[in-house]
């Protein structure tokens, strides 16, 4: 086991250095290095510099020297924990994304205990009441599910809300709490505004993982182990509860792994509709900035959810079924 | 064997990675069954397309996805037949009327009307606000002439599904889905939408099945390094979060690209990333077919590998390629529009369903116009219609699973 995760850690450096390289061919990429578009933006705002300021401003960030070296100077920088400054905010860019870090997380966290819990349930439900009206309620259900973008329920959700009940749903927090420090009151108010972003994100992944759970169960179901346990005298929920869901539920725990890094950027247009304080919108502006090297570092910063997300699910796989371990 | 889900129950395209979870159901064996006692002469010479769609017949769902489908189709080939009016025309006058709904009958025959619309301004606000007007009834008619258009490029035609008698459409508008912010018809405009975001989805599965053939082919075929090389490449980008790299790469467009340029460079972001789901089930059937004995004695009575490939091993999978490339085109439709949605696919003058959407960004304007949230609702029909058509299509695509 613990070589089985030493062996997962190892490939982790490898990883990060082909994200960091794509994550710098991001920032690269739009025409123009930043220092033009900070012309650019002085230009916009009516003011200017002279050819030795924006010549010492590109020596001081390094851009006259080839891309390698400047690559190894991003990387090198933030090795050290110096991410570099947005020239949009005119702030660190560890600063901006420490304070929305832990609200992602967050959301993100709220939309998988959500989305788990109910989609787990009608899984079981929908395999083991097979063909009756609440399967296929819920199989109406899920395909309503993923074919309603997020975007689309956020948005009907929130003019439900404005017409019907006149409450605007958009934030993470009320006016009065939006600048204020940390306290018992502000996470009270935190809870009472996340649950609705987190449910509408959670509804996109219940429907796929409900109906996954309910295949996985349904074959599940039929193997003559389930039929032995049965003519043995075994109460139905006890032997269904015990065994195949236990083997049906393996998988999906497999799964883990890529549904973490969906969880974070997935909320990226719902944190964008309902303006909520997360990295998504950060992202959004950057991008639409030309803010690159905030939008380099969120990437990343995904792409290290992605990553860990999977190892998370390797091991927790592993940790479920001995017959991985064996075969690592 | 994991290609046989159970009917109506497997996860769809966006989850095709969970398929490799769902496994052999008796389901299928037993719907095969049914089929073989009906037909016991004509299934032994059946061809593998007849095979196919005996079986997809039987799911009624699928054939009603399928007869949506072909209406969309229809209306990505002629979205000028289906407007009323011009897409592009703004008329700053009639900035968010409402629907107007279609009477069919009117005195109890079937004449189509719908009612006349009159905009006050409101003098507080200074916002338009229109009523209806129940003493104007516009007649609406069947191959009415409105505005001309091209058809595929070949000759140019005023004649509309539906309109008012001739030369009044700019007079008496009638407006299906409303008007948007600056007065532009939104029926038309979804129609145009439609044939944009439809297409972008359509090009960009059909270069994922090319990438997706090619390497999963090679990979699977050949095996050792290529295999390895390749395998590793999709792990990768199936571990890269899809969502914000889709944002970065079309945002680092250049801005003063052309409505063409951005459309294609929009598809080919969307296939590169989207085509390793189906490298894998290519590369898994190769490597399944590559031990049956039929490859075997193709091999031994000396056919070229390229006999082998495209006329021995490719046809007894090709409707799973249909199928799972059905699969995949809602989810290259959603992100289309959710990259349109967010600002960062395509711009106007550009239409498409995401465009559309853009509109109803904010509460302010769905609260004051709700009706322009309803290109969402052809967004989640389409999306069900495809979704449906290719679980269906999935479960008959394999006649042979015994």
């Amino acid at each position: 086991m613990t070589q089985y995760i030493i062996k997962r850690l190892l490939l982790l450096p490898l990883l990060l250095f082909i994200f960091s390289v794509f994550a710098f061919f991001i920032i690269q990429a739009p025409p123009g290095d930043f220092v033009t578009s900070y012309i650019a933006e002085l230009a916009a705002s009516g003011s200017s510099m002279d050819q030795a300021q924006v010549e010492a401003l590109r020596e001081q960030y390094g851009l006259d020297q080839p891309m390698i070296v400047q690559y190894f100077r991003w990387v090198g920088g933030m090795l050290r924990g110096n991410f570099g400054v947005s020239l949009d905010w005119k702030r660190p860019i560890m600063e901006l994304i420490k304070e929305r870090l832990l609200l992602t997380v967050l959301l993100g966290a709220m939309t998988f205990i959500i989305s788990w819990s109910l989609a787990i349930p009608i899984g079981i439900i929908s395999a083991t009441k097979k063909y009756s009206f609440i399967d296929y309620f819920f199989t109406v259900f899920n395909y309503m599910g993923v074919a309603t973008p997020t975007f689309m329920t956020a948005l009907i959700l929130m003019w439900l809300a404005y017409s019907y009940f006149g409450v605007s749903v958009t934030g993470l927090f009320s006016p009065e709490y939006v600048d204020a420090p940390w306290s018992l009151a502000r996470a009270m108010d935190l809870l009472k505004h996340l649950w609705l972003p987190a449910l509408i994100l959670a509804l996109d992944g219940t429907a796929r993982l409900a109906r996954v759970m309910r295949a996985n169960l349904l074959d599940e179901l039929n193997k003559p182990y389930v039929e032995m346990a049965r003519a043995k005298g075994m109460s139905e929920w006890r032997l269904v509860l015990k065994y195949p869901v236990h083997l049906a539920i393996n998988p999906l725990v497999s799964t883990i792994g890529w549904y973490l890094p969906m969880l974070f950027s997935g909320s990226v247009i719902v944190a964008t509709v309902l303006n909520l304080p997360t990295i998504g919108p950060l992202l959004l502006r950057s991008l639409t900035n030309q803010d690159m090297f905030l939008a380099g570092v969120i990437v990343l910063i995904y792409c290290f959810l992605a990553i860990i997300g999977t190892l998370i699910s390797d091991v927790l796989l592993a940790w479920l079924d001995p017959r991985i371990r064996m075969e690592a | 064997m994991r290609d046989n889900p159970i009917p109506g129950s497997e996860p769809d395209a966006q989850d095709e990675r969970f398929e490799d979870l769902t496994a052999l159901s008796a389901g299928n064996q037993a719907r095969i069954r049914e089929e073989e006692l009906e037909d016991t002469a004509a299934i032994h010479v059946a061809p593998n397309w007849k095979l196919t769609w005996w079986r997809f017949k039987k799911h009624r769902l699928a054939l009603g996805s399928g007869l949506v489908v072909i209406f969309l189709a229809l209306i990505v080939l002629f979205p000028g037949f289906f407007s009323t009016m011009d897409p592009q025309k703004s008329r700053a006058q009639q900035s968010f009327v409402p629907v107007q709904r279609v009477h069919f009958f009117d005195e109890g025959a079937f004449r189509p009307f719908v009612y006349g619309i009159v905009g006050k301004r409101n003098p507080e606000t200074l916002r338009m606000e229109w009523r209806i007007d129940e003493e104007k009834k516009i007649p609406v008619r069947f191959f009415a002439r409105g505005f001309e258009y091209d058809v595929l490029g070949l000759f140019a035609t005023d004649i509309h599904l539906v309109g008012v008698k001739e030369g009044d459409i700019e007079e008496d508008p009638i407006y299906l889905l409303g008007t948007d912010r600056l007065g532009r018809d939104q029926w038309s405009r979804l129609m145009y939408g439609t044939r944009v975001s439809v297409t972008i989805g359509l090009i960009s599965v059909f270069i994922s099945v090319f990438l997706g053939v090619l390497l999963g082919g090679i990979s699977g075929y050949f095996g050792g390094i290529p295999d390895l090389i390749i395998q590793r490449m999709i792990e990768i980008l199936q571990s890269l979060p899809a969502i914000p790299i889709w944002m970065a790469l079309t945002a680092a467009m250049p801005r003063d690209w052309s409505v063409e340029q951005t459309y294609f460079a929009i598809t080919l972001i969307l296939a590169l990333i989207g085509w390793t789901t189906l490298g894998r089930e290519v590369r898994g059937r190769f490597l399944v077919l590559r031990e049956e004995d039929f490859v075997m004695a193709a091999k031994l009575s000396g056919a070229s590998q390229k006999r082998i490939i495209f006329r021995h091993m490719v046809p007894t999978f090709y409707s799973h390629i249909i199928a799972a490339a059905t699969l995949a085109v809602p989810v290259m439709i959603i992100s289309e529009t959710f990259l349109s949605f967010l600002g960062l696919g395509l711009r106007p003058p550009a239409i498409s369903w995401g465009v559309l959407l853009q509109e109803a960004q904010n509460l302010q304007s769905v609260a004051l116009a709700p009706w322009l949230l309803l290109p969402g609702v052809a967004v989640i029909i389409t999306v069900l219609a495809l979704n449906i058509l290719g679980d269906g299509l999935r479960d008959a695509a394999d006649p042979y699973s015994h």
